[in-house]
């Protein structure tokens, strides 16, 4: 078992998310970086379908009743074991009682902390991501208790990191497809998407990012269709969304873009203020 | 046969539409468009979402070549195949229209010109047909709305509406089957639980089903959600050949 001491600002256990339930109007879910996460758990040796700590942002403190083996991924928050700092993309031991506690923030919007075997909280819909009405909890709090496999295994003396590519954090380029209404943009606008730079704004979370820049628009609404991670639609207001991982199965605005899977993953760890330009990729 | 347009949509979906009207035979040829896929593809599919006019696929893995599954699946929407028909449903859903739970009935009788029984009556005497479900889990979109009822949504959306609540938004009814924010006018509420996610099926109702909604007392709809709190509601199912 981990014990939660302080949740921190929003913290989830999340994995791949509920895949085939679109038809009950079941979003996804799931991981909101999934290259970071996927990092973790291949240097614990887990299945990439074990569940993490997703931790937004830092201020989350935990304190292990067990012995064993955790690794870091993604956001760098300053982790600090029995307030000893610690590698990010490393194999930790960690022992009976050991507080590990997650401070001020370098770079990055989500941390994942792998646990050996993945947490062991409940499977709902095929999946163990938190999400409101589906899962009992859907933010850790206070007193927690989460639980985890025991292990018997030592940790082999080589503890070799490996290296986390920097470009995941850095880069400015956000590569996306046409997406279905994109052919209803006038000139101008295409010109816009491409050439200006966008900022993401202050509204951002687990279902989408508001962005700052205002786009002219006059395009008709749709009849509601499908929609999902890493579509960007254009509001009425002129206001794009990219969509992200708890977004709706479904929706009304025209879809003008399609953010590529990696750029998802590049997408969620950027948070406001920050700035990117959207690239165009060929389908 | 539809004319049907194919798109690309990101790497891991095909977008297929058909002409932007909502209508009950283009549910039907997107019912059966669905089960050939799924008859002939269903081991690449990760999940096919339906819209009014459009039937979204999402495979599991990156298409490889997005010429050549168009090309397929045009090829299968040709395919005279006899598909077992799946019974459909006809559910009775209670529904108590009274002022303390139809917090726009007032406004919508003044802006519509009718007075609240006819509301009621003219919103509980039609069948509605589910179209596909989306926004939350357990969100019916419903068609079939008498165009009387064609109300505009609300300029300022509820932070908070009722699991329950029974509302009109735009051309459209439904019942939101979680707390949440919203923006539609509400006329009702029931005491049925639309998403459970304890059940193998977690919604009742599937595509194609039937909702009537029957106007209960104040008295009926608490019976009713202690019976729903207790597990021991029958609800009222019909089956219907089509």
């Amino acid at each position: 078992m981990i014990k939660v001491l302080n949740p921190g600002f929003y913290t989830t256990i999340q994995d791949k998310g509920r895949v085939g339930f679109a038809t009950f109007g079941v979003p996804i879910s799931g991981v909101m970086d999934s290259f970071s996460a996927d990092f973790a758990n291949i240097i614990l040796n887990n299945s990439l379908e074990d569940a993490f700590l997703e931790i937004t942002f830092g201020g989350c403190s935990l304190q292990f009743l067990e012995k064993t083996i955790i690794c870091i991924s993604g956001a760098d928050f300053s982790p600090t074991l029995n307030q000893t700092k610690i590698n990010l993309n490393t194999k930790i031991e960690v022992q009976k009682n050991d507080v590990l506690t997650f401070g001020k923030r370098n770079f990055g919007a989500y941390a994942y902390l792998a646990v050996k075997g993945g947490f062991q909280t409940e499977i709902k819909l095929k999946s163990r991501s938190f999400y409101q009405n589906i899962t009992k909890n859907y933010l850790l709090k206070k007193g927690d208790l989460l639980p985890i496999l025991s292990i018997h295994e030592e940790l082999s003396t080589s503890n070799a990191s490996i290296k986390f590519p920097n470009y995941h954090f850095d880069s400015k380029e956000i590569f996306c497809y046409k997406g279905p209404e994109f052919e209803l943009l006038n000139e101008y606008q295409k010109k816009i998407l491409f050439k200006n730079s966008f900022t993401i704004s202050k509204d951002i979370n687990r279902i989408g990012f508001k962005l700052e820049e205002l786009m002219e628009n006059e395009l008709p609404q749709i009849l509601t269709s499908a929609v999902f991670p890493g579509t960007v639609q254009l509001t009425p207001s002129g206001k794009l969304i990219v969509l992200m991982r708890d977004c709706q199965v479904t929706g009304g605005y025209p879809r003008i873009l399609q953010l590529s899977e990696k750029s998802i993953n590049q997408f969620a760890q950027k948070t406001t203020n920050d700035t990117f330009r959207f690239s165009l990729l060929e389908s | 046969m539809h004319k049907l347009q194919y798109k690309s949509f990101g790497e891991k979906a095909i977008l297929i539409e058909w002409q932007p009207t909502i209508s009950i035979e283009i549910l039907d040829d997107i019912l059966q468009f669905k089960s050939k896929i799924l008859f002939k593809k269903a081991a690449s599919i990760a999940d096919i979402i339906i819209g009014y006019h459009s039937l979204t696929i999402v495979y599991k893995t990156f298409i490889s070549n997005h010429v050549e599954e168009v090309k397929i699946l045009q090829s299968i929407y040709i395919l005279e195949v006899t598909i077992e028909k799946n019974p459909h449903f006809l559910w009775e859903i209670p529904v108590c229209y009274e002022d303390e739970f139809g917090l726009d009935l007032e406004e919508i009788s003044k802006k519509t010109k009718l007075s609240k029984s006819q509301i009621i009556q003219i919103h509980s005497e039609a069948i509605y047909t589910v179209f596909f479900i989306g926004f939350l889990p357990g969100f019916l979109y419903l068609g079939g709305l008498n165009s009387r009822l064609f109300i505009d949504r609300k300029s300022n959306p509820r932070l908070q509406i009722e699991k329950g609540s029974v509302a009109i938004g735009g051309k459209q009814t439904g019942i939101y089957p979680s707390n949440s924010p919203g923006g539609w006018n509400i006329i009702g509420k029931t005491p049925i639980t639309f998403f459970d996610v304890e059940n193998v099926k977690p919604c009742f109702a599937s595509l194609k089903d039937r909702i009537h909604f029957v106007s209960v007392s104040k008295e009926e709809f608490f019976e009713i959600q202690e019976k729903v709190n207790n597990k021991t509601y029958q609800l009222q199912q019909k089956v219907i050949h089509d």
